[in-house]
């Protein structure tokens, strides 16, 4: 039986309250409703933040046991090279998987997530991780700006010790135009809203939830649980009316928490209805764009034996306000900002050396010593441990999930940043290895010797004339 | 053990020029002014070299690579020229080559100088640059700057000897105050104003712990020595100094990735001081070293030297610093020409320059009473090129 084995999720630390929107941006006509949305820091994207969902999801659990991995979303940094692949790489994946990309609508993250489950069930790929994860850019004072929010969720779909079994699906699909965005353009077009609401949202939802619960001969009474995601809030409670669920049965749509996650939005949902979840319950999920898929699961004993993750919950209550609306713009790139002539001076990326360094650049793979014990970072062919030297006595190891302890830093006033100071520091990794690293999602005040750091995937730079972002892992303080 | 070139070579002529934004200069009008003080002081002509070492670091921003350029300003004719870098020490690297060509008997008589042109940048602070790790540093590493590397030792140093943010400062501003008082008695220094404590505790933060008055000047210039065979030395003029030690030390990797390393001091620098002593045989270099010019690129750095090179006990520089004993009339005065902080540090030139005060101490030729210090014996130059974790560090002793 083929069902969903382990979640995680990824919610980015600042939040910008909608007042902070209208402050800035109300004498255009934008009026927010009360809420805040999940901002990603300057150092935050799609990628970064389906790897962050990615490795919350695969705590504890065996690299080497995922087949394949699935990325949804609509604001993938690359339209060529895989972006699927790249978080397969951070992820530290083995090459031998299947990785796709599930782009150009919000429902690519359901689609993905039945794709997952098809795959799994051939037989073909086992266990595939699912990502979805959105990092929309928003035009300053479009309604999108305070409707949308950045984050991420990731399953593992398998087919053995699942905790919450596929029972059923529907899928219905319409060319329905309510956003659109061509090859090549920024920002995203949309219709209007109330064409969006009534001839979409309000129609196809109940459609595909209907279609399901026909096919499968069900009562929405059923349900434990009801996700779909909340564009509109009073529309959102209507639909669940119109389908006679009770208003209990609503899945909470972090529409005024985090904000809408496009493609990652059903998915952040039924992670935070899985973290609830007993055993016996039933779970809906619809999405929406450009039709719905519906799917239903049903959860066994084994969420008894989740480990800990992060998930939404923990996410959603660490947090820090971000109160200023010119620095969201600075962070999303959305006004040009003066970093001095130290700033214009770009990085290029040599792609031949990051693809030949993938594992120690992407995935922060060094090495250890199969003589002493010494792990060492970046890799080395020779022991750097002065007791050994051994040469070519070397064996991958990974970094990315070790924890350490902050040797060393400073907040750095000259270094270009679009949020100085630029702080970094040397690590020590617990269990050996130290390297120095940018931090991120920290005050330098926050910052003490000795104090426990993780490591989180971060685009560190962006390489404009060579169209290349260039990603590589950071310290930051425990999000705990 | 090798027996070294202690008393093998001499020094017998100096230049340097005035450092400093000297934004009507470019790095050949500085060789030639630098160059034409050398052989003057020498008393040779330009025929009478056999060989040159030149050393500049970030070539990318003023010569060019090789060695060409120096041969090119110069006219040199037709005689080996080669270039030397290695971070900070790149101008003792120049000199370390010029001093093994003559001991070694290829030649009697060899020049070298370094140079560099900071100021065409358009920015403060040094050039941004591919690093030290070469195409790996786009990759992997933190977008550290010269202030951020050190002020991670001084956040270190502070955290191993349990000294708070304020006492820590406080310890640096003195260091930092002395090497004004020194650069504001010296013509050619490029920063020439005496600072206070309060003036240096209250400026802005470059890196945090490190202020404005903690940081060297980002200069240009140039420095230039000829060198000869100790036996031939006297020939050219009663006073040549000579060289007692010349010694470098490079990271092995063990400060960044192996967790032994306590961050509070540089490494390299003891090794490097402990390969200069046993070749000048110092047995204690605190009471033998009459004066030194060392890598203050920043205060921090000053500091954890007087402990590296045995100046001070380990954790112990504190006390030091407040006794005065590195003042220009201290026991062991340190950056008598005001250092890199206030002499200025053109990185491929500071090596040279930092000799070139030593020289005119040893000849008691000082420019001014008030700098002269009283019948030195032995001085020490000290350059720390690359970061704490990271680095190369070239201790040279030379004497009469």
């Amino acid at each position: 039986m083929v069902g969903i084995k382990s979640y995680g999720a990824y919610i980015p630390r600042y939040r910008i309250n909608h007042n902070t929107i209208f402050a800035a941006v109300g004498f255009l006509g934008t009026f927010p409703p009360p809420g805040e949305n999940a901002v990603a820091n300057h150092d935050e994207d799609t990628l970064s933040m389906a790897v962050a969902a990615g490795v919350d999801c695969l705590h504890a659990i065996e690299r080497e046991k995922v087949d394949g991995l699935y990325l949804a979303t609509t604001s993938q940094p690359y339209e060529l090279r895989q972006n699927s692949a790249l978080v397969a790489t951070a992820l530290d994946l083995q090459p031998s998987i299947r990785t796709a990309d599930f782009i150009g609508s919000a429902k690519s993250g359901t689609t993905a997530l039945l794709s997952a489950f098809d795959a799994s069930k051939s037989g073909g790929s086992h266990n595939i991780l699912v990502c979805a994860s959105d990092c929309r850019l928003s035009k300053p004072g479009s309604p999108q700006e305070h409707l949308y929010g950045d984050g991420a969720a990731a399953l593992l779909v398998g087919d053995e010790d699942v905790f919450a079994t596929l029972e059923g699906y529907y899928s219905v699909t319409y060319d329905f135009p309510d956003r659109w965005r061509a090859a090549g353009e920024k920002f995203e077009h949309a219709w209007e809203d109330r064409f969006i609401r009534d001839a979409g949202y309000a129609r196809v939802i109940p459609e595909a939830v209907s279609g399901l619960l026909k096919k499968y001969n069900l009562n929405i009474k059923d349900f434990a649980k009801i996700v779909f995601p909340g564009l509109y809030p009073r529309e959102h409670g209507a639909i669940a009316k119109r389908l006679g669920a009770d208003a209990s049965q609503l899945q909470d749509t972090l529409v005024n928490k985090v904000g809408d996650t496009g493609s990652a939005s059903p998915l952040m949902m039924l992670v935070a209805a899985l973290e609830e979840a007993k055993p016996g319950d039933k779970i809906l999920i619809a999405s929406f764009g450009n039709g719905s898929d519906v799917l239903f699961f049903e959860v066994t004993e084994k969420i008894k034996s989740v480990g800990n993750r992060r998930g939404v919950t923990k996410h959603l209550n660490s947090k820090k306000e971000l109160t200023s609306y010119e620095k969201y713009l600075a962070f999303r790139n959305l006004a040009p900002m003066d970093l001095g002539m130290r700033g214009e001076i770009g990085i290029r990326t040599p792609m031949s050396a990051l693809f030949r360094e993938r594992r120690a650049v992407l995935a922060l793979c060094g090495t250890r010593c199969r003589k002493c014990g010494t792990p060492q970072y970046p890799p080395q062919r020779v022991c750097v441990n002065p007791e050994c030297g051994a040469v070519d006595q070397m064996e991958w190891y990974r970094f990315s999930d070790k924890r350490g302890v902050v040797f060393t830093y400073t907040g750095d006033n000259l270094a270009a940043s679009i949020d100085p100071p630029a702080i970094y520091g040397l690590v020590d990794f617990d269990g050996g290895g130290r390297f120095w690293f940018d931090f991120t999602d920290c005050d330098l005040d926050s910052i003490k010797v000795g104090m426990p750091v993780e490591m989180t995937f971060r685009r560190r730079y962006s390489d404009e004339p060579s169209g290349v972002h260039g990603y590589s892992w950071k310290a930051t303080p425990i999000r705990d | 053990m090798a027996e070294g070139i202690k008393d093998k070579v001499a020094i017998i002529g100096m230049g340097c020029t005035k450092f400093g934004e000297l934004w009507d200069k470019s790095a050949e009008d500085l060789m030639v002014e630098a160059f034409e003080e050398c052989i003057e002081d020498a008393g040779i002509e330009k025929k009478d070299i056999n060989a040159a070492w030149f050393g500049v670091h970030f070539e990318e921003q003023s010569v060019g690579k090789g060695a060409t350029s120096l041969a090119l300003t110069l006219k040199l004719p037709f005689i080996p020229v080669t270039r030397t870098e290695n971070f900070c020490a790149t101008a003792t690297e120049a000199f370390r080559g010029a001093c093994y060509a003559v001991a070694s008997g290829a030649y009697d008589i060899a020049l070298a100088l370094g140079v560099e042109k900071l100021k065409d940048t358009g920015y403060g602070g040094l050039p941004t640059g591919p690093g030290l790790m070469g195409t790996k540093s786009a990759l992997i590493m933190p977008k550290l700057t010269a202030p951020g590397a050190f002020a991670m030792m001084a956040t270190r140093y502070f955290a191993v000897y349990g000294l708070t943010p304020e006492e820590g400062k406080r310890m640096l501003a003195k260091v930092s105050v002395k090497s004004h008082y020194n650069g504001a008695r010296n013509p050619k220094a490029h920063l020439r104003r005496e600072v206070t404590e309060e003036q240096v505790l209250n400026a802005p933060i470059i890196a945090w712990p490190l202020g404005l008055f903690d940081c060297c000047g980002v200069s240009d210039g140039s420095a230039a020595a000829i060198v000869t065979r100790a036996d031939m030395a006297k020939k050219f003029r009663p006073d040549p100094v000579y060289v007692k030690a010349l010694q470098i030390a490079l990271s092995s990797g063990e400060e960044l990735m192996y967790p032994k390393w306590d961050g509070a001091h540089v490494e390299t620098g003891y090794r490097a001081g402990i390969l200069a002593y046993n070749e000048a045989g110092i047995k204690n270099p605190r009471e033998e070293i009459s004066m030194a010019e060392v890598h203050d690129c920043f205060s921090i750095t000053e500091a954890v030297t007087m402990e590296d090179l045995q100046f001070s006990p380990r954790g112990k520089v504190k006390e030091d610093i407040e006794a005065g004993r590195f003042n220009l009339d201290g026991e062991q005065p340190i950056q008598p020409d005001g250092g890199l902080k206030c002499f200025g540090h053109p990185i491929g030139a500071s090596g040279l320059r930092m000799i070139y005060e030593m020289y005119k101490q040893l000849q008691g030729k000082a420019q001014l009473p008030e700098r002269q210090i009283k019948n030195p014996k032995l001085g020490l130059t000290h350059n720390m090129g690359g970061f704490p974790a990271m680095n190369i560090v070239s201790v040279a002793i030379v004497g009469l």
